[in-house]
């Protein structure tokens, strides 16, 4: 007799054998399964909010959309101090202790905010503008302290700009060459060519979405519209889905770590989460070698509703 | 006419042979196809497993037509959008009922008796569907896709998964979710169901007699 097979045969020595079919089992959970999953994609369907584009983002709020933009050419977004894997912004990065894995994977997806996000694109855009090809030298030949002069003034105008006519408009002031470099780039997104532009590379094909996400993160716009779809990180974050729809239910422990402190205003939360997560995930794994843990299924008695008949016949 | 039977000398060093009787050996056709099962095992919770692989299949059979028709057409095409929705569903179907085979297994101790290697797969499984799953909502290419890689991101750059697993990038995660995760969990999934077929159901929890049996089996 083969060895897995007199094995068992002497592991079940004296254990009452029954007829069991297996195949007829596995069929029927797939037709039974079948049943189910078609019978809820017939009644719920599935969650498909459109996208958010740059374009939409520039017309439903523009002033958002500038804010940002300035943001991105001043080096104050969330991009721009970000750390790695864009940049090698100081003290950015996540650490618990001397465990800082973000700064030993360094810079491999290497991001500048303002040129990636405005300049760049702008140049690209200028191409017959005299106009916006003038102010964008005039922005690039000035001084860093020139240029920061500029932003902070029109950073500061922006708190209390308007919308007229699809522009942004701002109290008068002292703000060089950036209102035209931000009007065309509003106008520009509005017509959906920088979300193309944001894209470029110099390939045809594109499948990466680092650079408009990225700009699109930095504002207030689709983190908004999370908050409306009860999506923000406070809120349970990504393992909601929009509408009343289960969403990735199997991350409520990775998620309930960031409602709860100290994770909830930890600035290192999501390192913090990942570790105990790893933890957590390995010591699931590991139970069987773990006194105590392993022993948890002996004293918690669901056993004997599982197997109540083998009991019933034991203990009659 | 080719000489079936052949000396011992001749048959030494042979590594399809050996492979042969080590699967012979290890893995009759008897255990992985039993007719026969011990009485006990005629409980509700010996279904959970069968029925996460049957949501499985329909998981993958349903992501191999989106796959086929590409990542835009769901979006586009009422056949696709019903097809997405299978998709989904068969998706909450398989972790709901690999979460009860879970918990099923954890509250039977399912690991006694040599079995420790068969939880251990089991758990894997289910943090690789968890990054599967994962890199189904990043590739959605809607609302939901983008807010969760623009917040997931965070949490893999962090760690410094980042560095070589861009959530942001739509082409490496679609690629990783419609190819190399569904290889992963399906390969899994093959040894997980050998690895219980090779060993058969474990006893129930303090059998009669089980100190001995226990001892006997574990030699």
């Amino acid at each position: 007799m083969s060895g897995a097979a007199s094995s068992q045969e002497s592991y079940y020595a004296g254990v009452r054998m029954v007829r069991y079919d297996l195949v007829k089992e596995a069929v029927l959970a797939l037709l039974g399964t079948a049943i189910l999953v078609v019978v809820l994609a017939a009644a719920f369907s599935s969650p498909d909010d459109p996208s958010v584009t740059i374009q939409s983002w520039a017309h439903n709020d523009p002033v958002d959309f500038v804010t940002t933009a300035v943001s991105e050419l001043s080096g104050q977004s969330d991009t721009a101090g970000y750390g790695q894997p864009y940049n090698d912004t100081a003290g950015a990065a996540q650490a618990v202790g001397p465990i800082q894995p973000a700064v030993w994977a360094g810079v491999s997806t290497p991001i500048d905010p303002a040129q990636d996000f405005v300049l760049k694109p702008l140049a690209l855009a200028s191409a017959g503008n005299p106009t916006l090809t003038a102010a964008l030298q005039t922005y690039e030949q000035a001084s860093s302290t020139q240029q920061g002069t500029w932003l902070d003034a029109y950073t500061k105008a922006l708190a209390d700009a308007t919308v007229a006519g699809g522009q942004v408009v701002v109290a008068t002031g002292t703000y060089g060459p950036l209102p035209t470099l931000m009007g065309n780039l509003l106008g520009v997104a509005r017509t959906g060519g920088l979300d193309s532009l944001l894209l470029n590379s110099g390939h045809f094909f594109q499948t990466d979405f680092t650079r408009p996400l990225l700009f699109m993160g930095d504002g207030s716009y689709l983190s908004n519209l999370a908050a409306a779809a009860h999506l923000t990180g406070d809120q349970w974050g990504m393992m909601n889905e929009t509408g009343s729809y289960p969403g990735q239910t199997w991350l409520w422990l990775f998620t309930f770590w960031y409602q709860v402190p100290p994770f909830s205003t930890a600035a290192n939360a999501d390192l913090a989460v990942i570790i105990l997560m790893i933890v957590l995930t390995a010591l699931l794994a590991l139970v069987p070698l773990i006194p105590v843990l392993r022993d948890i299924p002996r004293w918690v008695p669901v056993h004997r509703l599982i197997w109540r008949t083998y009991y019933r016949r034991r203990d009659a | 006419m080719i000489e079936r039977g052949s000396s011992h000398d001749d048959e030494a060093g042979n590594w399809t042979l050996a492979i042969r009787r080590w699967l012979e050996r290890r893995l009759p056709l008897d255990s992985l196809l039993p007719h026969r099962m011990p009485y006990y095992v005629g409980s509700w919770v010996y279904v959970f497993g069968v029925v996460a692989i049957a949501g499985l299949a329909w998981t993958i059979a349903s992501g191999v037509v989106l796959a086929f028709f590409g990542p835009q057409w769901w979006h586009i095409s009422s056949a696709g959008h019903f097809v997405n929705s299978l998709h989904f569903w068969a998706v909450q179907v398989f972790f709901v009922f690999m979460v009860l085979h879970l918990w099923g297994q954890f509250f039977m101790a399912s690991w006694r008796d040599g079995r420790a290697a068969t939880w251990m797969v089991g758990v894997v499984i289910f943090a690789v569907c968890v990054v599967t799953a994962f890199t189904g909502y990043v590739s959605q290419q809607n609302f939901d896709g983008q807010w969760i890689a623009v917040n997931a991101k965070d949490a893999t750059n962090a760690a410094g998964i980042g560095a070589f697993f861009n959530v942001l990038n739509f082409g490496q995660m679609y690629g990783l979710h419609v190819m190399i995760f569904p290889i992963l969990v399906t390969v899994l999934v093959a040894l997980h169901v050998v690895q219980v077929r090779m060993r058969g159901v474990v006893k129930p929890i303090d059998p009669a007699g089980s100190a001995q049996q226990s001892a006997e089996a574990s030699k």
